[in-house]
């Protein structure tokens, strides 16, 4: 018997800005890679991936609204409060099965990842728009503005995916209802921890842990949702998502053969960006 | 004294018309295996000519002759040599434009002011455009040596059908695709035209395929498992229905759609300009344009003086013979669309608005419709959310900026949107928050190859025009 008993955390969803367990009073077991039990995540609702889009909805004039500047900021918060946590994400990619090398491997990775999506804040229009010489006295620029509310069905690479998904997204100012990784979502939560003390608005991010099945259609369908990333769903439900997805014209990235420790390059940023075009008459 | 016009109309010498027109698949004219259909002049409801209809078999045909000319032909081509042969449909393009320019008058309805002064010196511009990108990709931002998709399936609309042609062919063309496209049923002729364009510049037959038909001949041609890349340019509800086709496929897919614009009209306005720019926005081509600015939100505080100079504008209008030079607005395109601006306008009616055109005499044959517009316009009216595709107005009133915005993105669409007001920070406030892909402030329907267009929300998705464009066309 060891001399104190550990005070386990209790999993729950991140929405809002804040951590409530599912509506539904549902959960579901997480094993260790031995299949030991690891904990008892909240397994979300459909009214709970509603509730997540309606913090998300809420959040995104304010978030879409701060100055790139700002963004990129917080963004670079997020990376000292994820460096601050390193032992605490090890230790849960451990549980999930990686070796305690590869683990921190993973850390440094993602931590580092988030740092290099950081620095796009304000890099992105310089990149994305352009000052367009149109055929007459007019000065027309182009901007890309973020899309809205996007839905990330987050890959299995629990933490290193995790951060290459939803950091692309909210850095123009998009805001996410993510679904974790079904079998190994305690990382994400974990993330949900450093982004609630990072200055991020709350509902900027929110985090969705359950079945991967029976939450995403629910994105796919609300109206609500302006684009979905299909990063983490199954071959066989790709067709059926993008079908749902075409009510409200979402839209969708599908799901590509990704090497999570790549470079990324800036297409996960483009995919949720939409370009504005102002036209305006030169004259005296 | 008041001088009255005499008619001056445009000679239609220019354009040889004839009884009947097969596909263009690999560079021949043949024969389609459906049943042929008319295409008719909406002025005065002639029949212009047979037009072949394409079936399956020969949507096939024209993907195999796609598919050939890309892997052995276009695909392989330099760029610099690709470029060259974009270069002579410019120009050629440019040196039949009146012929261009009637024939689309004829077959569409629209005024040959318009389609001489906008339509087709904009195709010309399209591509010189995007002839000049072709040898330059690397240099676009995606990526040091971007390659093409492969075959495009285009579907374009008939509200500006050589115009959305060149927006569809130059780009696909430039990056090393080539095409199947498929003209609106009801305005063959420019594209048909176009097709000896091709011959006459001599490109590789198979690189620009045209085959005609309605609504099963695009669903054919959308669902092809030989095409790499859908572009379509028509209503919401065909944009949603091939979104589904396209769902799991993997293939490319870009969509502009419909809009239902506000226009916004701040009280500083200059008043005359902004009278100009609303006529401009709602009647230019019938107010058959998917970024029209259909719904009008004037300032309270000068909303009276607004509209009453409106009116007085509008009583000016000149609307009959689209091959007239003095023609503002001339016909609607079909009956079909006719009959939808009926509906919606009668809806509006019953819904509580008032109704109002200028005293204006329309020609008995053909298919018209008197420029209206509707005030005393509520957000939920359906005449405010409902794209009406013809020459009528909704107008409604706001107080404050914020008022203005909240109403103008009150809708699921997001083409395109317009700021009248002379004090320049307000412009640049309001544009930041329109939802919208083209702000056009202090001006309004403005085109450019240069400048990217398209929509948010449910107006679609990719843009067409600038760097922009070339990425729907490009595997980065």
């Amino acid at each position: 018997m060891p001399d104190r008993l550990a005070v386990r955390k209790t999993y729950k969803l991140f929405i809002g800005g804040a951590f409530p367990r599912s509506e539904s009073g549902r959960s579901y077991v997480v094993t260790d890679a031995k299949g030991r039990f690891a904990a008892n995540a909240s397994q979300a609702s459909r009214k709970d991936a509603r509730d997540a889009v309606v913090a998300a909805r809420k959040a995104f004039p304010g978030w879409s609204g701060r100055t790139a500047y700002n963004r990129g900021q917080i963004l670079y918060r997020v990376a000292e409060m994820l460096e601050g946590r390193r032992d605490q994400f090890v230790d849960e990619l451990r549980q999930a099965g990686a070796s305690k090398n590869a683990a921190g491997a993973e850390v440094d990775a993602a931590v580092d990842r988030w740092v290099w999506y950081a620095g796009w804040a304000d890099k992105l229009s310089a990149v994305a728009g352009a000052a367009n010489p149109v055929s007459g006295p007019f000065f027309n620029f182009s901007t890309p503005e973020p899309t809205g509310v996007v839905a990330v069905v987050a890959p299995d690479s629990p933490l290193l995916g995790l951060v290459s998904v939803v950091a692309p997204a909210i850095v123009s100012g998009n805001t996410v209802v993510v679904v974790a990784s079904e079998p190994a979502p305690l990382p994400s939560i974990t993330l949900a921890e450093v982004l609630a003390t990072s200055d991020l608005p709350g509902g900027v991010v929110n985090v969705l842990t359950g079945r991967r099945a029976e939450i995403a259609p629910w994105l796919a369908t609300h109206m609500d949702v302006n684009a979905i990333d299909l990063a983490g769903v199954p071959d066989d439900q790709v067709r059926d998502l993008e079908e749902k997805a075409a009510e409200n014209l979402k839209r969708v990235l599908r799901p590509q053969d990704t090497e999570w420790t790549d470079e990324p390059g800036t297409t996960r940023m483009t995919a949720f960006l939409e370009t504005k075009t102002v036209w305006h008459p030169v004259g005296i | 004294m008041v001088f009255e016009y005499a008619p001056a109309p445009e000679s239609r010498a220019v354009v040889d018309i004839r009884a009947s027109y097969g596909l263009f698949v690999n560079g021949e004219f043949t024969e389609g295996h459906g049943e042929p259909f008319k295409s008719v002049n909406p002025a005065d409801e002639s029949v212009l000519a047979d037009i072949a209809r394409a079936d399956e078999s020969d949507v096939d045909r024209a993907v195999r002759a796609a598919r050939t000319a890309f892997d052995k032909v276009w695909g392989p081509m330099p760029g610099r040599e690709r470029a060259k042969y974009l270069y002579r449909i410019a120009r050629l393009v440019q040196e039949r434009s009146r012929e261009l320019a009637v024939l689309e008058s004829i077959d569409n309805g629209k005024p040959i002011r318009e389609s001489r002064d906008v339509d087709v010196p904009l195709v010309a511009a399209w591509f010189f455009y995007y002839a000049g990108w072709a040898d330059k990709l690397g240099h676009a931002g995606f990526g040091p040596d971007p390659k093409p998709v492969g075959v495009a399936g285009q579907v374009i609309p008939w509200n500006f059908p050589l115009l959305m042609l060149a927006w569809k062919i130059a780009p696909a063309l430039a990056c090393g695709n080539t095409v199947v496209l498929k003209p609106a049923e009801t305005t063959p002729l420019t594209a048909l035209l176009f097709a000896d364009i091709c011959r006459q510049a001599e490109l590789p037959p198979g690189v620009v395929n045209i085959v005609t038909g309605a609504g099963e001949t695009g669903r054919a041609l959308v669902a092809h498992e030989g095409i790499d890349k859908v572009a379509f340019t028509g209503s919401t509800e065909v944009g949603r229905q091939i979104a589904r086709t396209l769902a799991g496929t993997g293939r490319k897919l870009t969509l502009e759609l419909g809009g239902k614009a506000a226009n916004i009209v701040y009280e500083d306005a200059a008043l005359d300009q902004a009278v100009e720019g609303i006529v401009n926005g709602i009647f230019f081509n019938q107010g058959h344009v998917c970024c029209a600015g259909s719904r009008l939100l004037v300032q309270e505080s000068v909303a009276g003086e607004v509209l009453e100079r409106l009116k007085a504008r509008m009583a000016t209008l000149r609307v009959g013979d689209p091959l007239d030079k003095n023609t503002d607005i001339g016909a609607i395109n079909s009956a079909a669309q006719l009959a939808r601006i009926e509906e919606l306008s009668q809806a509006g009616e019953r819904e509580g608005a008032d109704r109002w055109s200028p005293p204006c005499e329309l020609p008995s044959q053909g298919f018209w419709f008197a420029p209206t517009i509707f005030t005393g316009v509520a957000q939920s009216h359906r005449i405010a959310r409902e794209e009406i595709f013809g020459p009528v107005l909704s107008v409604l009133t706001f107080r404050t900026p914020d008022e203005a915005v909240t109403k103008a993105n009150n809708t699921p669409y997001g083409l395109s949107a317009g700021i009248w007001t002379e004090k320049g920070s307000r412009i640049l406030w309001t544009a930041q928050r329109l939802r919208a892909g083209v702000v056009w402030a202090n001006t309004f329907n403005k085109f450019d190859p240069a400048s990217p267009f398209g929509g948010y929300k449910e107006s679609g998705f990719g843009r067409e025009g600038g760097r922009h464009g070339l990425e729907a066309y490009l595997n980065a």
